[in-house]
């Protein structure tokens, strides 16, 4: 090839290519997105909380996307049921990882609604979950000889709890534990009217499960 | 649009496009045209092996295995033209020199730090107590200053350094604008310096592999295009005709990336479910369309340079670069299978990833051809082993990135440390053991010296390559079975986390050797710079043209 300028049209002619197929098309299909009915916009606090989430990279271990229960069973899990775009409508920056050491947490607020059990979670997973490879997050927290007014004492196993100390969460971790008991998508999706995102005959099914999912929950 | 529809249109565009490529180039195609594969030599070079970083001894048996008699000949009447084209080839090392020497001390900082980082970030997976005292020494922080300081520290300065000093010597020209490419690598390192910061203390975008935050960014786009300059300088100033291979991947690759990052990183425009979309787009384009593209170059330059041999087949070697273009641009959505995108798009970047054989047989075949009954070489050869086990893993990788997208086997190694492990097929097995290649090769132009310990070579050779064969083969059993334990409703998921644990703690060995092996390659580099060492060839050197007997002023120039 003797042509510099026929290299670089021909590289940007296939870049656009692909910006168009994997940016600007989905950009089109998704741009009138509506939020799913249900679901709740965050509050001031889930949102400082899920500053918290991003800049303690907790997307590097845990998904919030179940899939769908033709494909794997995540649903069997209590994960939930698979969620479409106007799930993530207040989602920014989205958070759908791609790595599963841990659990999916789409639904972690319905799963594990106690903010008592999230804070001592936050505190040493392995007081709640033996063998989990969560790390602790001990700077989040306080131990102090007393509580004072106004402190959310953090309710730990006797075993876990240092002695003769109280352990006080921060603000930081009062609010990440209120993003996460936020994370709750049980409520009911019509994914014919968001995309095409499965075939018919198996919609009918996916509602009738997240349904008999939010009977389970109550 | 119907779906159907949609991924009917693309495909049939991008096979059109293909095919419109191949056929305006047709006349190249379908030449024999070793003229072009051999324009990487000087005249009556062909058939000399080079390899800078080779012992004296190293070097007679690297000949040895490519000509009978262990000796090239030169043809008498082209000895002034070559003497001539030497004399322009070193004018074109000395203009780079400086530049790349930066580029390249910058990229070996940058790989000993991240490596650490990594080793930390591996440990605390089967170690969760390991370093929990401080917030950025977390998991979540160490792991992807890790990945930061690998993605936009040392990969790109090492790819930097050695397209600086290719491209003039492929275009027989001097460096125009070495000072845009060091002002250029300044403001970089300054922004990854301040975006590290940032990730450190908790600040940042939230998109994975666009962590940075975007007003940092800034000053890396700058900086990208400021190292872009001089291509365009030298090739405008360019003495041949004929572009080599190397260049389309190289010109191509830098002008991708900061498209990419521009388009990746511009605020307030993705949301939601098209945000991670965008976020695949750019991961994956990343790898593919930049960093693949420069090692490639590096490949199709150093291995029939060190062998003394043109490529095997140049038409293979435009089908691979076109096919490449066309498809890789559009795989990363594979990454989102199961996930609530348009099906559509998981379907076209099925196709595309399996499409990719196409390039990477291509690849692979010209290889393997241009190697065929040399393979004996890479016994002699201290970079060529880097070049061609490098090769070898890109053919690899790309085979397992292909199938990965499949949906079947994509539900099991999704979410997974499998997907780690081939993140580090492509990006350490081939990637960064081609830049090592090509920097052991590079450098003793570089700096006119020789290596000092040409021993530590070898053992940096051996610790990285053992170092990732441990690394992958662990870390791909455990992603793997962590994958089917997950799919298995019976089993608790905690299950899916015990059962890595082992694979996880040899992931920590294969790490540490491959750690280990950077120190050796650091301590090397060092003691290079700082002029350690007794030079075996005499004061000859590489610049010098003086005292080069005859013979010499090949092997070395």
């Amino acid at each position: 090839m003797e042509s510099e300028y026929k290299l670089l049209s021909g590289a940007m002619v296939t870049l656009a290519l692909a910006t168009a197929t994997l940016v600007v098309v989905p950009y089109l299909q998704l741009d009138n997105v509506q939020p799913s009915p249900g679901l709740k916009p965050y509050t001031e606090q889930q949102l400082r909380g899920r500053e918290v989430y991003i800049s303690m990279g907790c997307v590097y271990c845990h998904s919030q996307q179940p899939r769908s229960q033709s494909m794997a069973p995540d649903f069997q899990r209590g994960w939930g049921r698979a969620p479409v775009a106007g799930d993530y409508y207040y989602d920014n920056p989205h958070l759908m990882g791609t790595m599963r050491t841990g659990p999916d947490l789409f639904n972690v607020g319905a799963r594990q609604p106690s903010v008592d059990w999230n804070l001592g979670h936050l505190y040493e997973p392995r007081a709640y979950t033996p063998g989990s490879t969560m790390p602790s997050f001990p700077f989040m927290f306080k131990l102090k000889d007393k509580a004072d007014a106004g402190d959310k004492v953090v309710n730990l196993p006797p075993s876990f709890a240092p002695a003769g100390k109280v352990v006080v969460a921060s603000p930081q971790a009062l609010d990440l534990v209120a993003y996460l008991i936020g994370l709750d998508h049980t409520y009911p999706v019509n994914p014919d009217a968001t995309l095409p995102q499965v075939v018919k005959d198996e919609s009918a099914a996916r509602i009738k499960a997240t349904a008999a999912e939010d009977g389970a929950k109550k | 649009m119907d779906t159907v529809t949609v991924l009917l249109l693309t495909f049939i565009m991008s096979v059109t496009g293909l095919g419109i490529f191949i056929w305006s180039l047709r006349r190249n195609m379908f030449d024999d045209n070793p003229a072009a594969a051999g324009v990487i030599f000087s005249t009556g070079e062909i058939g000399h092996v080079e390899d800078p970083s080779a012992t004296p001894e190293q070097r007679a048996g690297l000949q040895k295995t490519v000509t009978e008699g262990g000796k090239a000949v030169i043809d008498p009447s082209l000895a002034d033209q070559l003497k001539r084209e030497l004399a322009d080839r070193m004018e074109a090392d000395q203009s780079t020199a400086y530049v790349t020497f930066v580029f390249l001390s910058c990229a070996i900082v940058w790989l000993v730090v991240a490596s650490t980082f990594g080793l930390i970030s591996s440990i605390k997976l089967h170690n969760p107590e390991f370093l929990t005292q401080y917030a950025w020494l977390t998991f979540g922080r160490t792991r992807t200053l890790h990945l930061n300081m690998v993605a936009y520290g040392w990969c790109p300065m090492a790819a930097f350094g050695i397209a600086t000093w290719v491209l003039p010597r492929l275009l027989k020209t001097r460096l125009y604008g070495g000072r845009f490419a060091l002002l250029g690598c300044m403001l970089w390192n300054a922004g990854l310096i301040a975006g590290l910061g940032s990730i450190a203390v908790g600040i940042n975008d939230g998109l994975e592999w666009l962590e940075i935050p975007w007003q940092v960014s800034i000053l890396l786009v700058i900086g990208g295009a400021l190292i872009a300059l001089p291509l365009v300088f030298t090739l405008r100033n360019r003495k041949v005709d004929h572009l080599y291979v190397s260049i389309w991947y190289m010109g191509a690759a830098l002008f991708w990336f900061p498209i990419l990052y521009f388009i990746g990183k511009v605020p307030g425009v993705h949301f939601g479910v098209e945000q991670a979309t965008m976020n695949w787009w750019f991961g994956h384009n990343v790898l593919g369309l930049y960093y693949t593209p420069i090692a490639l170059a590096s490949v199709y330059y150093f291995l029939p340079k060190i062998v003394g041999r043109p490529i095997q087949s140049y038409n293979l070697s435009l089908i691979g670069f076109w096919a490449l273009a066309f498809f890789y641009g559009q795989v990363g959505g594979h990454h989102l299978v199961g996930g609530p995108v348009p099906h559509w798009l998981i379907s076209l970047s099925i196709v595309q990833s399996m499409m990719m054989i196409i390039p990477v047989l291509a690849f692979s075949v010209n290889q393997h051809l241009t190697m065929r009954g040399q393979f004996k070489t890479m016994y002699y050869s201290p970079t060529l082993r880097f070049i061609v086990v490098g090769a070898m893993m890109y053919t690899l990788s790309s085979f397992e990135g292909s199938f990965e997208a499949l949906r079947s086997v994509s539900t099991v190694a999704h979410f997974t440390h499998f997907t780690v492990a081939h993140a580090h097929l492509g990006l350490y097995a081939f990637f960064s053991i081609v830049m090592f290649g090509a920097i052991y090769f590079v450098m003793p132009r570089v700096m006119s010296w020789e290596w000092p310990h040409p021993k530590l070579i070898s053992l940096h050779f051996w610790l990285v390559t053992i170092g990732i064969g441990i690394y992958f083969v662990s870390l791909s059993t455990g992603g793997w079975l962590q994958g089917l334990d997950m799919l298995d409703a019976s089993k608790p998921f905690m299950d899916s986390v015990r059962v890595t644990i082992p694979y996880l703690e040899g992931r920590t060995l294969g790490g540490s050797l491959m750690t280990l092996g950077h120190l050796v390659f650091a301590v090397h580099f060092v003691l290079m710079a700082l002029r350690y060492g007794t030079s075996r060839v005499g004061p000859a050197l590489l610049h010098n043209r003086k005292f080069q007997p005859e013979s010499q002023a090949i092997a070395g120039a």
